[in-house]
């Protein structure tokens, strides 16, 4: 499953590709529920690198 | 609570469609989950005179923070190429003004507004949508018979509606950008920046504002080496001269889509802006194209509520005059971006020396073949023109 770290700049590009919806841009933050299967679309696009396995 | 039109997300295409309904006499309330709209931008802030009042928008004078006459185009050696004239004209926008302002004419035409109000998920409830909202007073459920997905690149609506919504990495946009004052560049113009190390598959760019520009870039990742933050730190490291002052006051990031549009309504639900990925393929923007989605979908929803018949079917005709007004265009300039990806810095050096100003302008208008019959004299592009411009 995908975690997000501090980089993180709310764009929310990578709910956007997650072909599952299993990102949610709140104003707190990005959150990734459990429907992840870790295909990793959102870490090659991310701009800054805010996500990893 | 029941109106007749939700909007999710004060965005552009939010706002103007809420403004239409409301003037159109439809109950309309929009929803924007961040505190304040117009943040954070998304956004190089850039749109042209002839396009936006095209659209009959007047943009007032505090949204605009640059005015501009034209782009200047750089090879990766450094070879300019200048574009100018009536239709190049235009204007940095500065967002939060431009969509608070936006706001304000929804506002005035009797659209209601909830800031900080977070759509959560909506489901079918007497011929109408129940959509459930985390506000500040606490959750709400709104029944609108049409609910308008206005909700940026990461629309959740349309996956709600079973609307294929998903962007795929090979046409959408990885961008990094910062907003810096102190950048010592000519402010008549934005400038545009190609080259494989640049910006690959993309381009680099600084749009001036009156103390500020942004400064940043477009990748695709199938051609990329690094993130596209890296690469904007390598382009401002690389233009001492440009930015020897210069010092970030912002930064921003997103995606952009660049393909053409799929599916844009469902049963009560119509896709708007970004959520539609209804972008220019070529340069990215979409401003204009979020408003004039909304200027047209309003009118077909005008007529639908009329007639009491929300259906997909009745909902389609918004796709198909969209599909009049841009399909063939966005087909073409699609074409142009696929032979665009494919080409070397060598192939961008070239295109400096043979293409003026005039030339470009006309290619962005997807005016595909006098420039076939121009690259077709170059043995190296033959190839790639043969291949990806010509049916």
């Amino acid at each position: 499953m995908v975690k997000v770290n501090e980089k993180c700049m709310l764009c929310a590009g990578c709910v956007g590709i997650c072909p599952v919806d299993a990102i949610t841009l709140y104003e707190t933050g990005i959150y990734i529920d459990e429907k992840c299967i870790g295909c990793g679309a959102c870490i090659r696009f991310c701009p800054v690198g805010a996500l990893e396995e | 609570m029941r109106v007749d039109c939700l909007i999710v997300g004060a965005g552009p295409a939010g706002s103007v469609m809420a403004e239409q309904m409301a003037s159109k006499g439809f109950t309309t309330m929009v929803v924007e989950k961040k505190q304040e709209i117009g943040i954070f931008k998304r956004c190089a802030e850039g749109v042209t005179k002839h396009g936006i009042e095209k659209l009959g928008i007047k943009i007032n004078e505090s949204s605009i923070a640059g005015r501009i006459r034209g782009a200047m185009l750089y090879s990766p050696s450094g070879k300019t190429v200048v574009m100018e004239g009536k239709e190049m004209e235009g204007f940095v926008l500065e967002r939060k003004i431009f969509e608070k302002w936006l706001a304000s004419k929804a506002i005035e035409s009797g659209a209601e507004y909830m800031v900080k109000a977070q759509a959560m998920g909506m489901q079918k409830k007497n011929q109408a949508w129940e959509v459930k909202v985390r506000s500040l007073e606490g959750m709400k459920e709104i029944e609108a018979k049409l609910v308008i997905g206005a909700d940026g690149v990461e629309s959740k609506v349309g996956r709600w509606a079973g609307i294929n919504t998903v962007n795929k990495l090979t046409d959408y946009h990885s961008c990094f950008q910062y907003e810096m004052a102190g950048v010592n560049i000519d402010k008549n113009y934005i400038h545009i920046f190609f080259g494989n190390d640049v910006a690959p598959c993309g381009y680099a760019w600084i749009f001036p504002k009156e103390f500020s520009a942004n400064v940043g870039l477009g990748i695709l990742e199938k051609k990329a080496k690094m993130k596209a933050f890296d690469y904007v730190r390598k382009f401002i490291e690389e233009h001492e001269n440009i930015f020897r002052n210069a010092q970030p006051i912002e930064a921003n990031a997103g995606g952009v889509p660049v393909a053409h549009f799929t599916e844009m309504t469902a049963d009560g639900v119509m896709l708007v802006g970004d959520a539609a990925q209804l972008v220019n393929p070529i340069h990215g923007g979409g401003i204009t194209r979020a408003i004039h989605s909304s200027l047209i979908a309003s009118e077909v929803a005008e007529n639908a509520m009329n007639e009491g018949d929300l259906s997909k079917e009745r909902l389609k005709e918004y796709e198909m005059k969209w599909e009049e007004e841009y399909g063939e265009k966005t087909k073409k300039l699609m074409k142009l971006r696929n032979f665009l990806e494919k080409l070397e810095d060598k192939d961008f050096e070239l295109l400096a020396d043979i293409l003026q100003g005039e030339d470009i302008f006309q290619l962005t208008q997807a005016k595909l073949s006098f420039f076939i019959k121009k690259v077709m004299t170059k043995p190296s592009l033959l190839g790639l023109v043969k291949k990806y411009l010509m049916d």
